[in-house]
């Protein structure tokens, strides 16, 4: 289960870059390890732009590697996290973001979880606090001889 | 010849699906015996020649009749015979014919083993099946036909992608798909009793061992490739929300909780509009991962545009059925009695929350999917729904429902005693006070939130253990007493403790792997050493290498631990030859510790290469928890009093049990 057709069909288109395997390459990454460290952590929130639902950090397109120099340049330059991400949103929009912003048009998207759940929660009460109609006057035979077990103290 | 065979079994299996959907379920609205009776003998017959039909097709891959387009696009001659026979699914048109027989390998199933149905809803329920083994032949015999032949034949096939050739991921469709079409015997039920009018106790004790065995399946087939992921994908990731992944997850989700409410259906009654309602949504989000992975509308818009015909049909199929399935339902819900009263503290309670939260779970994961397809459809607005978003919304969703999960089973039905439940449960909870207090001590550089993800999973772990001890009366009955208990207690008992006990150990694997792992990013030269996770990993050299259909650049890594050679790992780069392709394999060394996890990656300029080295944590924790939990799942349906055929009742032991 798996990024059958992603990976599938972005190796394929990556046939050209035949070497390259590995996502982060050493010579990337930064000497200070906290600055690699919100590195890495921002990479992972940052989409793959060429790729389906990979973010840089994973990612071994030659973009995601542009994108990756892009985030610790900009980290070196002191900026704060928000402010590398808010950068590189200005250059390539939201759709970079993995994390959809909570704004009007992702209203139902953020809120899909508590709206479900106090929907289930609400019908769940109701059914509970709705008279139950009395059960029907004949008994099959099966119910009869389950209500026979029933009785007879077979079920605890 | 052969495949000329196959097609006209694959066209025949179409007219008897068409039999069995029209006079099975004629007969069973004017109780006409006869025509009734048709079921079962058309059931049998689909079944064999959808066999016959898949059987030809392999035969095609196997001895490599490029004249077949199908074969000669996805295989090719010097293809190992396991990947040949394996790419008979490893492509759309083929994974569709194994599609369709699945989906009629459980209505022959039904026909021969559903000896204990009424007629009427046994008659029902093969014509329902039918209906989809009509819709999905059809799909496949006009759009996504495996036999169609190319004039001329070329001389060999263009191959299967590499990274789908390996073992685990050959044999994970056959078992994901017997998992996700498996619940259409669900939905067929649910849809023959809205016809009758009817719904029992009965019924849930005859849909529960078929949404078992699918949920089985699906549970080990969602498994499999998650660990072909790992180990293939080379970055030691074993789940992505990727919308293919989630496309097999919804129905698991919605299959779980449909497990559930039918157990409350066949032991009290209750919840029974609610469990027809989830047979019917959890077949259909089936079909909605059989049309999110099969239509195309992933890969990219302009894939479903290029082929709209599959597309649309797979969408009309999935409307036609869901939308049929839910008109059916409102109109006949209403005048389904429910029954069955119970407090907000009990079994049923309980298993109330595991569905509420299980759906709410199953609905973030369905519009995080199709958030971004809707939003840019109807605004054209773009924007990306990634794994950040699932964790962050899909992992609190779990938290009250591990927190539940050991609570639940010890609840009476009715009426139950939460105090008295959390006093047998103290044992878990100081396991997991332990566990806690020991991870942090153990683990101290990972987020401070980790310890109580692990204390969690242990508290499942444990909590499955101590509803057994309770059972069996351990410690506080004479041993011999506990012995005759443990005897007497039902499969289905021991079924429930090892599948929440395997939900448990899942946990501890995730919360683990994902805080605790290692990584080292660096360029190594041969001699040299790295220190990971207590290994010493050494360089020793570089060396190629040629496999059955590809080349192979090892690298070696001599492994230490304390001094102690354990061996030997050989991270390798392999290109294929057609299509010529390259991946990258993993040297993994094991234990129960975790995964040294060692990848190969570019040479240098300088003479050195690029090496990836990770120490995963109590990985393995990941996919044992869920072979656990299908080995739950199987032991609980050799509970004679599940096997289809054993008269209702005459099992029925003196101890109540949450058989699952």
């Amino acid at each position: 289960m798996r990024r059958l057709f992603t990976v599938a069909i972005f190796a394929m288109a990556l046939v050209a870059n035949a070497a390259g395997v590995l996502a982060v390459q050493p010579g990337e990454m930064l000497s200070d390890p906290a600055l690699e460290k919100r590195a890495r952590t921002i990479s992972s929130e940052l989409r793959c732009l060429v790729c389906q639902n990979e973010s840089i950090d994973d990612s071994d397109a030659p973009l995601a590697a542009d994108l990756r120099r892009l985030v610790r340049e900009r980290l070196v330059a002191q900026d704060s996290d928000a402010q590398v991400i808010d950068y590189v949103v200005a250059r390539y929009g939201e759709f970079v973001l993995l994390r959809p912003r909570f704004q009007l048009s992702t209203l139902l998207l953020w809120l899909t979880p508590i709206l479900v759940f106090i929907a289930g929660l609400t019908l769940a009460a109701r059914a509970a606090a709705r008279p139950k109609a009395a059960p029907s006057a004949a008994l099959s035979e099966d119910e009869k001889a389950k209500l026979s077990k029933i009785l007879s103290g077979d079920q605890s | 010849m052969i495949i000329e065979f196959g097609h006209f079994a694959l066209i025949l299996a179409l007219l008897v699906a068409v039999v069995q959907v029209v006079l099975p379920m004629a007969g069973a609205s004017l109780k006409d015996e006869r025509m009734m009776r048709v079921a079962e003998p058309a059931a049998v017959s689909q079944f064999i020649l959808l066999a016959i039909a898949f059987v030809a097709l392999m035969h095609a891959y196997v001895t490599s009749d490029f004249s077949v387009a199908n074969v000669a696009e996805n295989s090719h001659s010097t293809k190992p015979l396991i990947y040949k026979m394996a790419g008979v699914w490893g492509n759309h048109e083929g994974s569709m014919l194994l599609w369709v027989l699945i989906l009629a390998l459980f209505g022959a199933a039904v026909a021969l083993f559903g000896t204990n149905l009424p007629p009427t809803l046994r008659a029902r329920v093969l014509s329902v099946q039918a209906s989809i083994a009509v819709a999905f032949l059809l799909f496949s015999i006009l759009t996504s036909n495996p036999f169609l032949r190319l004039v001329p034949a070329p001389s060999d096939g263009r191959g299967l992608n590499p990274i789908l050739q390996d073992p685990a991921l050959a044999f994970h469709p056959p078992f994901l798909y017997t998992g996700y079409v498996g619940f259409s015997i669900a939905f067929s039920f649910a849809i023959a009793a809205l016809i009758e009018g009817r719904i029992d106790a009965a019924w849930a004790r005859w849909v529960r061992p078929w949404t078992l065995a699918a949920w089985m399946f699906l549970t080990i087939g969602i498994s499999m490739g998650s660990w072909w992921a790992y180990y293939e994908l080379g970055w030691g990731g074993w789940w992505f929300w990727d919308p293919v992944e989630n496309a097999s997850f919804m129905p698991w989700l919605a299959g779980t909780a449909l497990l559930h409410s039918a157990l409350v259906m066949e032991k009290r009654e209750a919840l029974k509009v609610w469990t027809v309602l989830l047979a019917i949504l959890t077949f259909s989000l089936s079909l909605m991962g059989t049309f999110i992975v099969r239509s195309g509308v992933l890969t990219s818009v302009h894939s479903f545009a290029v082929d709209p015909a599959r597309g649309v049909f797979i969408l009309a199929i999935l409307i036609l059925f869901t939308g049929g399935g839910l008109a059916l339902f409102a109109l006949r819900a209403s005048e389904m009695q429910t029954g069955g009263i119970f407090q907000p503290i009990s079994r049923e309670g309980s298993l109330v929350l595991n569905n509420l939260l299980l759906v709410t779970a199953t609905a973030t994961v369905l519009v995080g999917t199709l958030y971004p397809m809707a939003l840019e459809g109807l605004t054209g607005e773009k924007i990306s729904v990634g794994p950040p978003f699932f964790d962050s919304t899909f992992g609190p969703l779990m938290i009250p429902l591990l927190l539940a999960l050991p609570i639940g089973p010890m609840l009476a039905w009715k009426r139950g005693d939460l105090a008295g439940v959390m006093q047998r449960l103290a044992f878990a909870v100081l396991a997991a006070i332990i566990a806690i207090v020991a991870t942090y001590a153990v683990g101290h550089r990972g987020p401070w939130l980790a310890p109580f993800g692990i204390g969690l999973g242990v508290y499942v772990m444990m909590g499955a253990i101590a509803e057994w001890a309770s059972r069996i009366k351990l410690a506080q009955a004479p041993v011999s007493e506990s012995i005759r208990r443990a005897r007497n207690l039902p499969r289905s008992a021991y079924g429930t403790l090892l599948a929440h006990f395997g939900v448990g150990m899942l946990v501890v694997g995730i919360i683990a792997t994902s805080a605790y792992r290692e990584e080292h990013i660096l360029v190594m030269k041969p001699g040299q050493t790295l220190s990971v996770a207590g290994y010493d990993v050494k360089f020793a050299g570089f060396e190629s290498g040629r496999g059955p259909n590809y080349r192979e650049d090892f690298a070696d890594f001599d492994v230490a631990r304390s001094g102690a050679s354990i061996g030997r790992l050989r991270p390798s780069k392999r290109l294929y030859d057609a299509p010529p392709q390259p991946t990258t394999e993993a040297g993994i060394h094991a234990s129960w510790r975790g995964d040294l996890y060692l990848v190969i990656g570019d040479s240098q300029p300088d003479g050195g290469y690029a090496v990836r080295a990770y120490f995963n944590p109590l990985v393995r924790f990941i996919w044992l928890g869920t072979l656990i939990m299908f080995l739950g799942g199987g032991i609980s349906l050799s509970d004679r009093r599940l096997r289809i055929g054993v008269p209702a009742g005459r099992g029925r032991r003196a101890i109540a049990v949450p058989a699952e």
